[in-house]
């Protein structure tokens, strides 16, 4: 059985290595798709509606046609269609410079007979409203409802109950790099694209598809990319235009969304409300949990999210809608519905742990069925120091008060077949591992090098790994539900073994030794049964002469795993006459089954947690039900955290066993609740509405008083 | 048409504002070395009169010779900018990221200190001593900041790593042995949404004993 063996044999797998594309990437050498720059390369701009609904009279685009310098101008939206967002395009044009494509967009002329429109939940789902969808009655989605246990007889048994009303509002994705695109067709049948995109193939057989080519002609490439966070898998509308405009003119064209593009129709997490009430029995036991909620993923559905999460619920309903707005689309986001669920969960199970007087730990150990989450307790709590949190939450009389919280989390990052892989071994000892998966950040580059040079004897630096390139025709699905690892690792292993194998087919006769007996060294391979035999690397491969030895692998299931626990713990400082929040210290014990790399494990920790306080404390689109537009779509209204918002953060790789498993998502989840928690702990006000601002804490500070 | 219709295409945007300002600023103050001739004018064919010169910039210790217009920022002309003898600069290093100066990505250094390269106009920048992240490394060797970056793994997607490498260094030659929360101001000019944060208060920890 296939397996990555004991933690004490490795030399490589679960170490901490820094990544391989780091020294590229600190030199400013890394080349992203916004960094491309082509002969005769022309700039793609888009104009984009400024109004949330409307009806298109008519669109001339003549007299930014004329204009010198502009190259192309298509239409994105046909006369007679209706606008249902800001951002939606209305046509793009590709110019010499950027700066003419700017000027260009702005000659466009457009005339829109505005409509109603909604733009919030609320007005959305107002008496009288606007009917923004035809599909739906009052802008919303039939209810999903499901029921499991009898929820009356539950709520019988329940000793104290707990009713309340959460809400996360819509939080946007802020890639760093926009999305966007550089096409170039070599002649009318061969495109090549590069793309900032967290799915190469699923971009190739996109642009294939709309262009109408076999697959293989379209290569795309993306050597870098600046951040996706679930919302850059196809091409988009922007991808597709890129390479329209490239078609029209000849040349190559880059079109990257702007900034606040990004923000209008790049994808957004959902919002959540939900209105729960739960009981729980004298002996700690949640019995009965009945949620009525909603959220909105757009004028598009797709606002779910976990009710209940994590904690065993016998008995329970729960409702679900999806609330249509004129903004624009959700996009998948790091653990879709996931960090919502838990804010709301892990809110309602201090809640209830209170009205019993119980220790909101104690309360979770009753309840939690994960086994590995209930050694992250002990853990987690250890390590924030626990017996120091209030026991009366709001005691004491200081101005700045501190407390502390707990939050938890699941995901499954197990992967998926249908990766494909080649590692080749060539005569001069130069090894090489192809595959069609990208980098988004993660560090899989560096963890396909550590597993190949674990498997021959290397060191990861002489292993040269060619990733995020449709070229060689060796699929990988995109890099999504934390399965990229999890897809990867074990095919790479396998390819690695084979090459292996084939190589110590040839050098045995030499070594007069058996296939079997033979083991990789440091770069050497030596007969196990008598040490004095041994050859070193480049003289084993020099026997290949003229040819090179390429093995591809397979998904072996054996090596990994999916299902991963987390468990967080904050400590926060409030200033009870500010409203100011600091956050202390953050520990997150994250389940990551095998850590390939160590180092970029914890990265990935660092990052989530970050994510997640920045969803906590600071992260909402405000949309302007006036005027329909998005009010903060820039980086300076719009808040994501930055070097004051760091805490100190303690990240641990939590080893549960030695299968491979994907961390991206999971450690944004508990991060919210445990904040939440925390800032309960402190002064003794819940906010069951994220982000939790001074405004809201000042507010709730003052109707306690009153 | 009823009253709602509404035209659009006529914002005034930031750079077009720029412009103007830009514009002046060129008659002002760096006009003695700047060529601006009437066929350049001609040139601009768009309708918005955009002016445009040829200056000189030095950039990582290396003379460019540049064709600009008054709105065209520093950043462009690195990342963009065709050289008069025909050698694109193709610094791309410093990105473009928020195109406001709220996020730090096109971090440069000029005469040492730290500017946004989108939030300054080229021909503001000549005559000056421009350093972008491609100039920091001496050869292969790395710049101490840059390679504790690599160590402590103080990157991931890497798109904000060259201006948070290039801040690093500039808050280093000033404050050779900053606190905990002298980093964190020195750098609360650049964003990352990966959220390497951590690793990056230790890398610039460890490269400030190198210093």
């Amino acid at each position: 059985m296939a397996s990555w063996g004991e933690a004490s044999e490795s030399r490589l797998i679960g170490k901490r290595i820094p990544r391989l594309s780091g020294k590229d990437k600190v030199t400013g050498k890394a080349k992203y798709t916004f960094d491309i720059n082509r002969p005769g390369l022309l700039y793609g701009r888009i104009l984009r509606s400024e109004v949330a609904r409307a009806n298109v009279v008519d669109l001339d685009l003549s007299e930014a046609e004329a204009m010198p310098g502009v190259k192309a101008v298509l239409p994105l939206v046909e006369v007679g269609r209706q606008i249902r967002y800001q951002g939606q395009e209305i046509a793009a044009v590709a110019a010499e410079t950027d700066d003419i494509a700017k000027d260009a967009i702005r000659r466009i002329r457009v005339d829109l007979e505005e409509l109603p429109f909604v733009v919030t939940e609320e007005d959305a789902m107002a008496e009288n409203a606007p009917q923004i969808r035809d599909d739906w009655a009052g802008n919303q989605s039939e209810p999903n409802v499901r029921e499991e246990g009898d929820i009356n007889a539950g709520f019988e048994q329940a000793a104290v109950e707990v009713e309340a009303t959460y809400h996360t509002p819509v939080q946007t994705h802020v890639c760093l790099e926009t999305h966007g695109h550089v096409a170039e067709w070599e002649d009318d049948e061969n495109l090549t694209v590069w793309a900032s995109t967290q799915g190469v193939f699923g971009v190739r057989n996109d642009l294939a598809g709309h262009f109408n080519l076999p697959a293989n002609q379209v290569r795309v490439i993306t050597e870098h990319m600046g951040g996706g966070f679930g919302s850059k898998f196809g091409p988009g509308v922007e991808g597709r235009t890129a390479a329209n405009l490239a078609r029209a003119t000849g040349r190559p064209v880059k079109l990257m969304l702007t900034r606040k593009a990004e923000h209008l129709v790049a994808g957004n997490r959902p919002s959540m409300t939900q209105h729960v009430r739960a009981g729980a029995t004298s002996d700690g036991r949640i019995i009965a949990y009945d949620m009525k909620g909603y959220g909105t993923g757009g004028i598009s559905s797709g606002a779910g999210f976990q009710a209940p999460y994590v904690y065993h619920v016998p008995n329970r309903r729960t409702e679900r809608r999806n609330v249509a707005v004129n903004v624009g689309n959700q996009r998948a986001m790091r653990a879709p519905g996931h960090p919502q669920g838990a804010f709301a969960m892990d809110s309602l199970m201090d809640e209830l742990a209170e009205k019993l007087g119980m220790n909101p730990l104690e309360f979770r150990r009753i309840n939690d069925p994960s086994e590995v989450r209930q050694a992250q307790y002990t853990l987690g709590a250890q390590e924030i120091g626990w017996h120091r949190r209030n026991s009366v939450p709001g005691s004491g009389t200081a101005v700045k008060k501190r407390g502390i919280g707990v939050g938890s989390g699941q995901w499954g990052g197990g992967g998926g077949d249908g990766t494909q892989a080649r590692v080749t071994i060539n005569a001069d000892g130069t090894v090489e591992a192809v595959t069609g998966t990208q980098d988004i950040g993660t560090g899989v580059r560096t963890a396909i090098a550590i597993i190949v040079a674990e498997e021959l004897g290397l060191n990861p630096t002489d292993v040269m790994v060619k990733v995020g390139d449709s070229g060689p025709g060796l699929p990988s699905g995109g890099s999504g539900g934390s399965q990229t690892t999890a897809s990867v690792a074990p095919v790479i292993k396998t390819a690695a073994a084979a090459a292996k194998q084939k190589l110590f087919e040839r050098v045995a006769p030499q070594l007069e030794a058996s296939v079997e007996d033979l083991r990789v060294g440091n770069r050497t391979i030596y007969v196990v049964s008598d040490r004095t035999k041994t050859i070193k690397w480049e003289l084993a491969t020099g026997q290949l002469g003229m040819e090179s030895i390429s093995e591809g692998g397979h998904w072996d299931r054996e090596l990994r795993q999916g299902g991963v626990a987390g468990t967080q713990f904050a400590e926060v400082e409030v200033d009870t006459e500010t409203g100011a929040i600091r956050l202390i210290k953050i520990v997150a014990v994250q389940d990551c089954g095998l850590a390939i790399n160590r180092l970029t494990t914890e990265s990935q920790i660092n990052g989530g947690v970050i994510m997640g306080l920045g969803q906590a404390l600071l992260e909402e689109r405000f949309m302007d039900p006036q005027t329909g537009r998005m009010l903060n779509a820039n980086l300076e209204d719009y808040k994501v955290p930055g070097t004051f918002e760091i805490p100190e953060i303690k990240s641990i790789v939590f080893d549960t066993h030695r299968k491979v498993t994907g961390v991206g998502e999971p450690p944004c989840i508990p991060t919210l609740g445990a904040i939440a928690n925390a800032v309960y702990n402190a002064i003794g006000v819940r906010i069951r509405e994220l982000p939790i601002t001074p405004d809201k804490i000042l507010t709730a500070l003052a109707e306690k008083k009153a | 048409m009823p009253d709602k219709e509404k035209k659009q295409g006529t914002n005034i945007s930031r750079r077009n504002f720029l412009k103007g300002v830009g514009t002046g600023t060129v008659a002002a103050t760096v006009a003695p070395s700047v060529l601006i001739g009437a066929e350049k004018e001609a040139d601009a064919q768009t309708g918005d009169a955009v002016a445009s010169a040829t200056i000189q910039l030095n950039i990582n210790g290396k003379p460019y010779q540049v064709e600009v217009e008054a709105r065209t920022t520093l950043l462009t002309v690195l990342r963009d900018g065709i050289d008069t003898s025909g050698t694109n600069i193709d610094l791309t290093g410093a990105k473009l990221i928020c195109d406001r100066g709220e996020c730090g990505g096109c971090t440069v250094m000029v005469d040492g200190k730290t500017v946004y390269a989108c939030m300054m106009l080229a021909m503001d920048a000549e005559g000056k001593q421009i350093t972008t992240v491609e100039g920091l490394a001496d050869g292969d060797n790395l710049h101490p900041v840059q390679d504790a970056f690599v160590q402590h793994d103080a990157l991931m997607c890497g798109f904000c790593t060259p201006g948070f490498v290039v801040s690093s260094a500039a808050l280093l030659s000033e404050n050779t042995k900053p606190t905990l929360e002298e980093i964190k101001v020195g750098l609360s000019g650049n964003t990352c949404r990966c959220g390497t944060y951590p690793f990056i208060f230790d890398a610039v920890k460890t490269a400030s004993k190198k210093m």
